[in-house]
């Protein structure tokens, strides 16, 4: 199909979910799409939304760039109003022609006006486009009442949004019933009752004969049956027709009840021409959902891939909330094949009212009623769609249950084919699939799967599929960061700061319960320490230390430390490296050079790490934070002052950075790098942050990651100069303490954060967030307020006083052995 | 009935709150804790330094907390929590550890070895 022009007719739901496929089908193929609303696609489902305050922009499904991006062409405010099919040429009403080789019509449908005398007189409107919408709304402002005249499904709809507009609200019903077509009489009449509590006036079984309008604006309507009613506007929403004005021009055949007649590849009778959604008809049926129309547009799109999809009919099923009350039809609600059963449910205290329609056999699950409570709607919904075999008692799964719990099947019961979402056709397995594969909230599943995008219908069920993937992962699941505090580590960040809280007991008293925990406490006690920078072992902070900030010192198997002072950028003199080796010495520690450029000593006992940090503060060393969630270290190759390649000095910005950074304390460890020219040797893309030099100054890497699951860097910005690069860094840096969830490395953060490294950019760069000042003066606050922890910590003999094993004993612990190998000591292997 | 032998181990300025410190006792490495349990009361506990899981005399050096109400530590090393009223292991059954009366005399804290 590559090359060919394949032009599409409306850009509503339905066409725009067509060209969508067809390009991530075909990259090629040229499309054309002639929309008669001015704005692209939006969510049509969801228009009443549009009275609780969603604009537009919200309810877009896409924009006139994203088409651009798409490479289609795409004109809106413009109707086509001729198809001359032997040219295989449109026209449109600004005259002009359009070419196509296949021609899509996805024109959707119209609001049925009754055909009432008056019906057109002003204060009459339809229910049907955001522009509708905009007029009920300044309309309604100067209204006390309104009537709608249809109590089906969009009927009702239209009726909470009177209601919600403050309007004195009726609903006039031609049938004797509220939503006949989808609803049994008993169904009808509970739904009405539950509507009429409300406020809301049901007249049935009403016929309107005329409008008329008095010299004060308002409208009386006249009924069939000799009554009246006076009102300030009336809204049609009695049903929808198929928008098929083109099928006479061109010759294409139309349904009973119109439409253009389609076969099941959803051609019309020029094989050339297709129609989808609302506006075909397949067996002279309309489908009025946008499921349907979803699967004709895939439908279409296979068949011009010469694929081999059709379309078989589609589950007319649907749950929503009518005036804040629940109803649910699954299936065929109504019982139509000859020799079904029936169970019904009515619960008047409750106002619920349940049906099953089974099979004569009762093993199999045909339809269901549910109003007032569809809670089970979706377990229902899968019993009929998947053939799932019913108990031998059905009834139970409407009858309540006395005992506590469902007797619903479970989502874990359902089979891994059933289909969860009908609307983008997503079964159990790939949400699962999904779920393993990294997405771990319904936001990110959606996005992967498109599940739950359509009508949302699904929700509920995808949310429970999602949560029990995740708990078989083991993966937490709520957001908590744990029992003590129902916060997130970001929101207790902003708590911290917001009420200034200076101590763990303090937060714990305003917002949590219990005692905490070793999740909350260090996670804490970093927050404090990006605020306030007091020192880490001060009283109050102590017991909320990590394993390895608790002794400043990682603690290795055998409940020894191992100690790595810092060496900024890998630099180290002569001098200083002859002490560490002499201190290794003496204390008899294993050396080991760590893969950030420094050297590690370990097999360090508690009571020695004060003499041992005495001797290297005394040579000029400081901690190296290697025990903390912090900046570890800036790597760095050897730069311009000395490799013949090098363009910038790499060793001088790498100190500087270190030098900066230094304990600043983080969600976790931060790493980062500066290679001196693009061969990269400092490896700054596989860290936190990247620097590399350029021959005009910086290049900026950010958020990436060696270790379990590497991610290289992403580019941040070019061609910095030192002062804007040390600018830009401050900015990332804060904004991801203050964001980032607890041990949550740059690199998933990034992945995390919605809009990605674009956002980043917008935050840091662009300064949207009106941050930038902020984020910079507490960073400046920190850096100025750095301290090395280890000399403080020998200088302050009450500190030092917990530097020993036992409080009443000089002795050692003596659990604590050693063999020798390749020269050096390591912990002896403990027998159980 | 066995005597109970109370040994004094160290004073109140030994201890920390909410946080653990280790005595020697007849060759036994003992962790106490004192906990802060509600705004006014405190709680001693006595339990043994030696985690079995990670087989280093480390628990005195565990952050101290709650789970589900049971007043626990984590070991530093693996983060197994141990409850400081039993000396169970919350994450595996088959794990106890010992644990010793404790009680305040005056200024001096003073554990009982020789019941449990």
């Amino acid at each position: 199909m590559s090359g060919e022009k394949i032009l599409v007719v409306g850009n509503g739901m339905v066409g725009h979910y067509f060209v969508e496929k067809l390009r991530s089908h075909d990259a090629n193929v040229d499309i054309t799409v002639i929309g008669a609303e001015p704005r692209p696609a939006y969510d049509r489902v969801h228009l009443s939304s549009f009275f609780d305050g969603l604009t537009a922009a919200d309810l877009a499904l896409t924009t006139r760039e994203h088409y651009k991006e798409l490479n289609i062409e795409a004109h809106l405010g413009e109707q086509v109003v001729h198809i001359d099919r032997g040219k295989k040429q449109v026209e449109t009403d600004l005259h002009r022609r359009f070419d196509y080789d296949n021609l899509v019509l996805a024109t959707g449908s119209y609001p049925f006006v009754p055909p009432i005398e008056g019906a057109d007189t002003k204060g009459c409107f339809v229910y049907r486009t955001i522009d509708d919408l905009g007029e009920i709304y300044a309309f309604a402002q100067h209204a006390s009442s309104g009537v709608v005249v249809g109590g089906g499904l969009l009927g009702l709809e239209a009726a909470n949004a009177l209601k919600n507009l403050n309007l004195k609200t009726h609903v006039i019903e031609f049938a004797p019933g509220l939503m006949n077509v989808q609803l049994n009489r008993v169904a009808g009449e509970t739904l009405q009752s539950e509507i009429e509590t409300l406020g809301v006036q049901v007249h049935t079984e009403k016929n309107t004969t005329r409008i008329n309008s008095s010299t004060e604006g308002r409208l009386t309507m006249e009924f069939s049956d000799g009554e009246e009613l006076v009102t300030d506007m009336i809204v049609f929403s009695a049903g929808i027709r198929p928008h098929d004005s083109l099928a006479d021009q061109a010759e294409l055949e139309k349904g009973i009840r119109g439409g253009f007649i389609v076969n099941s590849e959803c051609q019309t009778n020029d094989r050339d021409i297709y129609a989808i959604g609302e506006c075909a008809a397949v067996s002279n049926q309309i489908f009025g959902l946008v499921a349907p129309g979803y699967r004709m547009a895939d439908v279409v799109v296979s068949q011009l891939a010469d694929g081999t999809l059709h379309f078989k009919g589609a589950d007319m099923s649907t749950k929503l909330k009518l005036l804040g009350i629940d109803v649910g039809t699954i299936g065929d609600s109504l019982g139509r094949v000859s020799d079904s059963l029936k169970f019904d449910y009515k619960d008047e205290r409750n106002q619920t009212y349940k049906q099953l329609v089974t099979d004569a056999s009762c093993t199999k699950l045909l339809g269901a009623t549910l109003v007032g409570d569809t809670s089970d709607y979706e377990i229902l919904h899968q019993y009929v769609i998947n053939e799932i075999a019913l108990p031998s008692q059905p009834e139970s799964l409407i009858l309540p249950n006395i005992n506590g719990g469902s007797n619903l099947l479970g989502v874990d019961a359902l089979p891994a084919s059933a289909i969860i979402c009908s609307c983008h056709n997503v079964s159990k397995e790939r949400i699962e699939a999904s779920v393993s594969s990294g997405c771990h909230s319904v936001l990110e599943v959606k996005g992967d799967t498109a599940a739950s995008s359509g009508c949302g219908g699904c929700a509920p069920l995808l949310q429970n599929l999602v949560e029990n993937k995740l708990a078989e992962l083991n993966i937490e699941v709520s957001n908590a960061i744990c029992e003590h505090f129902p916060f997130s580590r970001q929101e207790l960040y902003d708590i911290v700061r917001v009420e200034e809280i200076r101590t763990f007991k303090d937060l714990l008293h305003r917002h949590g319960t219990g005692l905490g925990c070793d999740i909350c406490k260090p996670a804490v006690a970093s927050m404090l320490a990006s605020h306030w920078n007091e020192h880490i072992l001060k009283d109050q902070h102590r017991g909320l230390q990590d394993t390895n900030d608790l002794y400043l010192g990682n603690m290795q198997k055998n409940g020894t430390y191992s100690i790595v002072p810092r060496v900024p950028g890998g630099e180290i003199t002569p001098e200083k490296l002859i002490v560490l080796g002499q201190v290794a010495k003496e204390f008899d520690l294993y050396t080991k050079i760590t893969g950030a450029q420094r050297i590690d000593l370990f097999g360090a006992e508690v009571h020695q790490l004060p003499s041992i940090w005495k001797r290297l503060i005394d040579a000029g060393f400081e901690t190296g934070h290697a025990y903390g969630k912090a900046l570890r270290t800036v790597k760095s190759c050897v730069g311009n002052t000395w490799c013949r390649y090098g363009v910038q000095d790499s060793v001088g910005m790498a100190i500087y950075l270190e030098n900066r950074y230094k304990g600043l304390r983080s969600p976790h460890k931060i790493k980062m790098a500066v290679s001196g020219c693009t061969r990269e040797c400092a490896e700054a893309q596989s860290k936190d942050v990247g620097v590399i030099a350029t021959e005009k100054g910086w290049n900026l890497f950010v958020a990436g990651n060696g270790g379990m699951r590497p991610r290289h860097a992403e580019l941040f910005a070019t061609d910095l100069d030192d002062e804007t690069l040390v600018k830009y860094i401050d900015r990332i840096l804060m904004f991801y303490v203050r964001t980032a969830d607890r041990l949550q490395r740059t690199s998933v953060w990034l992945e995390k954060l919605e809009g990605g490294i674009d956002y980043l950019k917008s935050v840091v760069i662009e300064d949207r967030l009106h941050l930038a000042q902020e984020l910079e003066e507490q960073m400046e606050m920190l850096v100025d307020s750095y301290a090395c922890e280890w000399k403080t910590t020998i200088e302050d003999p009450a500190k030092l006083k917990r530097f020993r094993h036992f409080v009443n004993s000089d002795e050692k612990d003596n659990t604590i052995q050693f063999v020798r190998e390749r020269g050096q000591k390591r912990p002896a292997i403990v027998e159980a | 009935m066995s005597r109970t032998n109370w040994h004094r181990v160290c004073t109140t300025r030994d201890l920390i709150l909410d946080a653990g410190i280790c005595v020697l006792v007849e060759d036994q490495q003992i962790a106490i804790f004192n906990i802060e349990l509600g705004t006014t009361e405190n709680k001693l506990y006595a339990i043994d330094n030696f985690d079995p899981i990670s087989k280093a005399a480390v628990l005195s050096r565990g952050i101290v907390g709650s789970i589900q109400n049971r007043v626990v530590v984590a070991s530093p090393l693996y983060k197994q929590h141990f409850d400081l009223e039993t000396g169970q292991c919350l994450e595996q059954s088959d794990v106890k550890l010992l644990t010793w009366p404790i009680r305040l005399n005056e200024d001096t804290v003073e554990i009982a070895l020789d019941s449990q």
